[in-house]
């Protein structure tokens, strides 16, 4: 039995197709201005690599900002719930997951069943969420998966004044005019970027293990910066692109809902 | 006897005059490079405007953003004070400043002797200060100065979703994409900016009357939003945006008049 979870983000769109027992094919495209053209262009690719036809995924659930529009979706399930279906099921000693998106950061707290004890997400501020690296990778004309690397080689960071993405990119052109090496202004970037992740993990109360997920888990920088402000090791998804958790955990609930275990 | 004040802010530097009894000058230039070379620019300025040399201003005080950085001044004073201080020059019965900046709000109360009761600002998130509409500006490809002409023509306010300016600009860029009306939006822009100001103002209450000022008081779009949000009439005096410098110059003039005295 094949089923699918389709997550469509503020950015890009996800999709995994499950057997029941593994993951047989994913993908991950920029969201389009229409959601369920991205939905579709989604499908189509994860289906060309798994040479399966669309019509033997029997069951698909949508999640994630756009989850009531995947036009070929039974049912929908939210963010949040995926997310902790798709952690747990990957690391079932999971209990603190950071999801960092493109929009929005979130960081759940998970009883030892795997449900959802209490969590708090930043969808307001730009500051702490993809955006923010996003918009600084821009001021330093880096693809936005340079700045990590570009990061790591900084020896001497750069202190961004305030938090907000805004008057941070003032003060990364600022540090650029005055001929500061761009590493060391990554390196200060990535470390404001984690500052901020750090303040709503503590608002959640961390408890161990903690994993991250989110296309930011990718952004390996910002991920030891945040290990060495918690003061705890954070779980990376190897077996799977950690961007893909939310679609993973709706492929899951996929298969539940279609009468599989 | 000739006392000037000076107010560095972070994109305008401005500077009051006084004599005796009246203001005899004013200007306001933009701020560019560092604080310093904005004093020094607003100096040569000065001179050349009004003919007044230097060496002929008995005190100057600094204020603003850049306070530390004016090399000609002979006296410092926080801008809340020097707010405070002109305000009470202009109109006696103020008793809440709201002033927006380019990059930061603040709110003061002052008692009927122009000393400051309480005051709050935010200088932390862009949302909320002049920059919200700089960027907006930007995005509608308009110069911030359209903006009330614009508001104007609005017949509705749009309203946003967003208060960060970051994703407040990906927002308008949808709305623009969507056919919406500019006026419309502008008056959304406005109305967001001034409930984010209003709620800075509520934290410590505000008593009227209120004055409005900072650069962003000369638009009127913002003024009726900020007036329909707080439900009053605001003050706002043609010198809004050199209030700072204004409380600066009678600061000097008082300083000189006690040295004078004493």
């Amino acid at each position: 039995m094949i089923v699918a979870g389709c997550d469509i983000g503020s950015l890009t769109t996800k999709l995994v197709l499950f057997d029941g027992k593994k993951v047989i094919a994913s993908s991950i495209i920029k969201s389009k201005p229409k959601p369920e053209d991205g939905a579709y262009e989604a499908l189509e690719q994860a289906c060309a690599i798994a040479t399966v036809n669309q019509t033997d995924i029997v069951y698909c659930v949508g999640t994630g900002y756009g989850r009531k529009r995947v036009p070929f979706a039974q049912d929908n399930v939210s963010e949040i719930s995926c997310h902790t279906k798709g952690a747990f099921y990957l690391y079932p000693n999971v209990r603190t997951i950071i999801d960092i998106g493109g929009q929005d950061c979130k960081v759940i707290s998970l009883n030892d069943r795997g449900e959802v004890d209490r969590f708090v997400t930043n969808d307001k501020c730009a500051a702490g969420t993809g955006r923010f690296l996003e918009v600084m990778a821009k001021v330093l004309k880096v693809e936005l998966q340079e700045l990590s690397n570009m990061a790591k080689k900084g020896n001497d960071a750069i202190t961004l004044a305030s938090a907000c993405t805004v008057w941070a990119q003032a003060d990364v052109i600022k540090y650029l005019n005055e001929g500061m090496p761009k590493e060391n202004i990554a390196l200060g970037v990535c470390k404001s970027m984690a500052k901020r992740v750090g303040v709503l993990v503590n608002q959640a109360r961390i408890k161990r293990d903690v994993c991250i997920t989110g296309g930011v888990a990718k952004n390996t920088a910002v991920v030891k910066e945040l290990e060495s402000l918690l003061g705890v090791t954070i779980l990376k998804i190897t077996n799977v692109d950690p961007q893909l958790t939310g679609a993973l955990g709706a492929a899951l609930f996929a298969y539940q809902k279609a009468g599989g275990v | 006897m000739i006392v000037a004040g000076c107010d560095i802010g972070s994109t305008t530097a401005k500077a009051v005059i006084l004599d005796d009894t009246n203001i005899i000058a004013k200007v306001i230039l933009p701020v560019e490079g560092s604080p310093k070379d904005a004093a020094e620019n607003l100096l040569a300025a000065v001179e050349k405007t009004t003919g007044i040399h230097s060496s002929s201003i008995e005190a100057w005080c600094g204020t603003g953003y850049g306070q530390k950085n004016i090399p000609f001044a002979t006296i410092v004073e926080s801008e809340i004070v020097c707010h405070a201080k002109g305000i009470q020059f202009i109109d006696p019965a103020v008793r809440t400043i709201v002033d927006i900046g380019g990059q930061d709000a603040k709110v003061c109360r002052i008692d009927a002797y122009g000393n400051v009761q309480r005051y709050v600002y935010n200088d932390k998130c862009a949302s909320g200060t002049g920059r919200f509409l700089e960027i907006t500006a930007d995005v509608l490809e308009v110069p911030i100065t359209e903006l009330s002409t614009l508001d104007a023509k609005g017949v509705k306010d749009v309203t946003l979703s967003n208060q960060c300016v970051v994703f407040a600009e990906t927002e308008v860029i949808s709305l623009l994409n969507a056919g919406e009306d500019m006026g419309n939006i502008v008056k959304g822009l406005h109305k967001a900016l001034a409930s984010r100001v209003a709620a800075l103002a509520l934290s410590i209450g505000v008593e009227e009357k209120i004055a409005f000022t900072g650069g962003v008081a000369h638009n009127a779009g913002m003024v009726g939003a900020l007036e329909r949000v707080l439900k009053t009439k605001l003050v706002v005096h043609e010198y809004c945006q050199i209030m700072g410098a204004l409380g600066a110059a009678l600061l000097a003039r008082e300083r000189v008049q006690n040295r004078v005295a004493s």
